[in-house]
């Protein structure tokens, strides 16, 4: 299937959103993953996001590591610039193309090696620093490329496709995202698009960094019994504590909840997030809370997910650094060099 | 006991300050080397630090050279001896007739000193103890005291020493007075105590000129700023952070926006090299000038991306502050040791262009001259300092800028190229110089787009595996490097006074000892045409001079003779040609040296060879 050219035809009714793109108009390359992967319904989600949401495609910028689902940002957005750069390291090089134009949105695709192994460090600094991203782990437990070693996420006592026990403890990436301070943080699962899709939209839209962990199972090498990260252990295990609409621009809020259960948060930018509560006791705004609530979770073998936590009022690294308005990419020789006056006074000072 | 007569020498000597790490005395120390240049005479001073920031025994070596002979001497004519700690190897360091200044507080056996010097002592701590009684104020006042008591014993005016502090201490006039007072202190006990002046003597000349006294790493950053850089990433690593550090109070005194106060830049202590490498490459590649300072360790946590940077072909600045070896230690001490780790950075076939500079003012053009040039080729950019350049102020031609200076910002497509429907493939050499065109994120919405890949793309930046479409990339990547060869600075050749058959290469920090080296050789009867290599492609001359002379010998600060291996390696040279002449053991190279290494080896020339003597 893969070999195969996309063409580039479509139905004239489809459907075109705000800026008159239609969905054809967000997907990139055919997916060269093996047919039933969860990424590519994440891909399908990003996709379902960026149209909902009426994004310029050609403003995005796609940045990815190594992996499986470093290949990812070829499949959609086929309009945007990508870069698929070296394993573990996409937060920095994200980091730096944010540093050179603040205008625009950054997708951050990695996996689970590329994240909570190699790139751990990268990981966590990026999240430290506040860079206004959207950063998707595409986590399957292992890793699929080299086929099917354990990665870092993978639970203690799970199995592998081989029959070999886990016996390292795992790293929660949402858990170590809510302590470094990211002002968005969510999981799901790439089976669960009704879920995804708004969570996206919403990182999106969010300014800061934003985190989704989405378990997405690999049917190669981790949807097996023993797993933990298979498409029947997510379905059976997940504990969903909110479902998200998000609003932007003139949408008005819907009518559809229940008095009472529904939140609604006004991020930054204007837009607004309807989170229907699914579970009573979480408090989206509590990063405190929300570590204990994920903890005791886990304890109980269940997989949390959902809005964790958000803070509408967040800074970025262009706030910390005081960076000016205007993109630095696009400054030139005027507004860059203090020119040879100044540089004569400077030798002046140095004799 | 030979009679020794002491030093007698005016506005040519050195003078070594051996103290504790940590004292105060780097500020003292400086204000001496100033106070000398001050006289219109040259001074090159260099820091011999531990790697320690208190404690561990510093030196401070200040060469007084009318004749402007600004690489290390080698030899010391007076010993400033402030710390016991190396007291026995610092007067065993001393010329024979030289002169040791100490502080006599307590009185020192006879057997510590020698007969063939000239012994100095001035009672430093009991001057200070008598006059301060804050124990830091006494620590430092003793530097300025010391400085006074010099002050008087080598003739110096202390109008001009008043004057610097004067300058240094502005607004604060509480810390003027009391620093003059000091100097006083020092100066008076050694004019009422002492015969002064000494031998040695500093006398007023005219000899610094317009030049300018600046250390090369802030020189470098200079650079960075007035090259339009954007965006620093760094880790801190000696000898190296001084470049971010001078980057950022440039930054904080020119790049802020007038009426916002804003940034027009932005710099990032990342978590580690690889952090720093990877934000300046995701900055280049989104259409900002960017760069990062590191020194030999972090070029080789960096050398992954340094191949990303070569295969997808993205610009980056990274100055390399050289030193020796790895951890800690010796890395306080320059070397020119990392040639090849650049040159050749990485995985897969890669190879990278290389600035040499000699001195603080090359630092500056260099550095400017680099974002243009990553641009332009869109690849790594080496700047390749040394601790000896970058770390130590050095007297050198005022930096100079030209308004008209316009920054090429390479092969970009625009919007409105893209529009008029020129034909877009990133990896496409149009030009047939081997440089295609790029385009920044978001220029376009349906037009320009590609996605970033290492390797496996066609010149569409279509995804293949197909060994021909790789093959066709790497000889596109090599006539890009030849393109290179012509855009880097060209070597700058001497010709010796008489016709020779030897010639003398070398780069970088080496500069100075080298042409002071050649006057040596010249008084021994050797005449040697030179070559300094600034860059990496080495331009065609290089070899064009190599086959001019029968050898040629070739001067570096490392073991391996990694410059010599390049030129070998990359012009096809018979090794044999190819003389090395190496210092490696962390200090600066001398004159002395490579005129007693070429030297030897020429005087070995003299002799008949076998061949002819028996035919």
């Amino acid at each position: 299937m893969t070999y195969i050219a996309k063409p580039k035809f479509h139905h004239p009714g489809l459907k075109k959103n705000e800026l008159g793109y239609t969905h054809r108009d967000y997907e990139g390359k055919i997916s060269t993953l093996c047919a039933g992967c969860g990424h590519d319904s994440i891909t399908a989600s990003i996709i379902e996001a960026c149209y909902e949401l009426s994004i310029e495609p050609h403003r995005v910028a796609k940045i990815s590591g190594i992996g499986c689902s470093s290949k990812t940002p070829d499949y959609f957005l086929g309009n945007s610039h990508g870069f698929n750069s070296v394993h573990g390291r996409m937060p920095s090089v994200l980091t730096g193309a944010n540093l050179a134009n603040r205008d625009l949105i950054y997708l951050g695709v990695s996996g689970d090696g590329d994240s909570a192994s190699i790139g751990f460090g990268q990981f966590a600094h990026s999240i430290r620093r506040g860079v206004n991203m959207t950063y998707i782990v595409e986590n399957n437990g292992v890793y699929g490329l080299t086929k099917g070693q354990f990665s870092a996420t993978a639970d203690r006592g799970s199995k592998s496709k081989k029959g070999v026990t886990n016996t390292d403890n795992a790293i929660d990436l949402v858990a170590i995202a809510l302590q470094l301070g990211a002002t968005f943080v969510a999981r799901s699962f790439s089976g669960d698009k009704t879920q995804l899709v708004p969570l996206i939209a919403a990182a999106i839209r969010h300014k800061g960094a934003s985190f989704i962990d989405v378990i997405s199972p690999c049917i190669a090498f981790n949807n097996h019994a023993g797993s933990t990260k298979s498409f029947d252990y997510v379905r059976e295990h997940n504990d969903a504590v909110n479902r998200l609409d998000v609003l932007v621009g003139r949408d008005p809020i819907s009518v559809d909840y229940a008095p009472g259960t529904v939140q609604v948060v006004e991020q930054h930018d204007g837009s607004r997030l309807a989170l229907r509560k699914l579970d009573a006791d979480y408090d989206p705004h509590d990063r405190l809370g929300a570590q204990t609530f994920l903890q005791k979770h886990a304890a109980k073998g269940q997989i949390v997910t959902g809005l964790l936590y958000v803070d509408p009022d967040a800074e970025d690294m262009h706030s910390h650094l005081e960076t000016v308005e205007t993109p630095l990419n696009t400054l030139d020789e005027e507004d860059l060099c203090p020119g040879s006056a100044v540089l004569d006074k400077i030798n002046s000072s140095l004799r | 006991m030979s009679v020794q007569s002491p030093i007698s020498s005016v506005n040519d000597f050195v003078v070594r300050f051996a103290n504790v790490n940590g004292s105060g005395s780097a500020s003292a120390n400086e204000l001496f080397a100033r106070a000398i240049l001050r006289h219109g005479v040259p001074v090159s001073p260099r820091n011999i630090f531990p790697s320690n920031i208190q404690g561990l025994p510093t030196w401070y070596e200040v060469r007084v050279t009318e004749d402007g002979h600004l690489g290390a001497r080698g030899g010391v004519d007076m010993m400033v001896a402030m710390n016991p700690q190396t007291w026995d190897k610092d007067v065993a360091g001393i010329e024979p007739g030289g002169y040791l200044f100490y502080d006599s507080t307590k009185p020192m056996p006879s057997s510590k000193f020698r007969a063939d010097i000239t012994v100095i002592g001035v009672p430093l701590t009991a001057i200070t103890n008598s006059t301060y009684n804050d124990p830091r104020q006494r620590q430092l006042f003793k530097n300025i005291i010391y400085l006074g008591a010099l002050c008087a014993l080598l003739d110096m005016d202390p109008k001009l020493v008043e004057q610097l502090i004067g300058e240094q201490y502005k607004g604060k006039e509480k810390l003027l007075s009391s620093n003059v007072h000091a100097l006083h202190l020092g100066r008076d006990w050694a004019l009422q105590n002492l015969k002064c002046p000494i031998g040695l003597r500093v006398k007023k000349a005219d000899k610094v000129g317009d030049r300018i006294f600046i250390e090369g790493n802030s020189a470098a950053a200079l650079g960075a700023v007035y090259g339009g850089a954007t965006v620093c990433a760094w880790y801190p690593i000696t000898p190296s952070s001084s470049v971010a550090e001078a980057f950022t109070s440039h930054c904080k005194k020119y790049r802020h926006d007038p009426e916002t106060g804003k940034a027009k830049y932005a710099i990032v202590q990342g978590e580690d090299e690889l952090a720093s490498i990877g934000i300046v490459i995701g900055a280049s590649w989104n259409g900002a000038r960017a760069f990062t300072a590191t020194s030999g360790p972090g070029i080789s946590l960096m050398t992954e991306f340094i191949g990303l940077s070569y295969f997808a072909e993205i610009p980056a600045v990274i100055m390399n502050i050289q030193r020796a070896g790895p951890s800690t230690g010796m890395p306080t001490r320059t070397q020119q040791c990392d040639v090849i780790a650049c040159a050749y950075a990485s995985h897969g076939d890669t190879k990278h262009v290389l600035l040499f500079p000699e001195d603080p003012a090359e630092a500056f053009e260099f550095a400017a001259h680099a974002f243009d040039l990553a641009e332009r080729l869109q690849t790594t950019i080496f700047l390749m300092l040394d601790l000896d350049i970058g770390m130590n102020h050095r007297l050198c031609r005022p930096l100079k800028w030209d308004d008209a200076r316009q920054y090429d910002r390479g092969k970009v497509m625009t919007a409105e190229m893209l529009e008029e429907g020129r034909d877009f493939g990133r990896y496409l050499d149009v030009d047939g110089d081997g440089i295609p065109y790029r385009t920044y994120p978001g220029t376009h919405p349906t037009k320009g787009s590609y996605f970033t890949r290492g390797t496996s793309r066609d010149r569409y930046a279509r995804y293949s595996e197909e060994g021909a479409v790789y093959a066709d990339n790497m000889q596109r990547l090599v006539r890009k490097f030849e393109t290179a060869q012509d855009l880097v600075p060209r070597p700058l050749q001497a010709n010796a006074a008489k016709p020779t058959k030897y010639g003398v290469i070398y780069f970088g920090s080496t500069s100075p000892a080298m042409d002071e080296a050649i006057g040596l050789l010249e008084a021994r009867g050797h005449q040697l045409d030179r070559m300094r290599i600034r860059a990496f492609p080495f331009h065609s001359s290089v070899a064009s001079f190599i086959a001019d002379h029968d050898f040629v010998y070739v001067v570096e600060q490392n073991r391996d003779a990694q410059l010599r291996q390049l030129i070998v390696n990359e012009n096809g040279i018979d090794p044999v040609r190819l003389v090395p002449i190496l210092h490696y053991d962390g200090t600066p190279i001398t004159a002395r040296f490579i005129a007693n290494s070429i030297g030897d080896h020429q005087d070995h020339l003299k002799v008949t060879p076998l061949r002819k003597a028996v035919s």
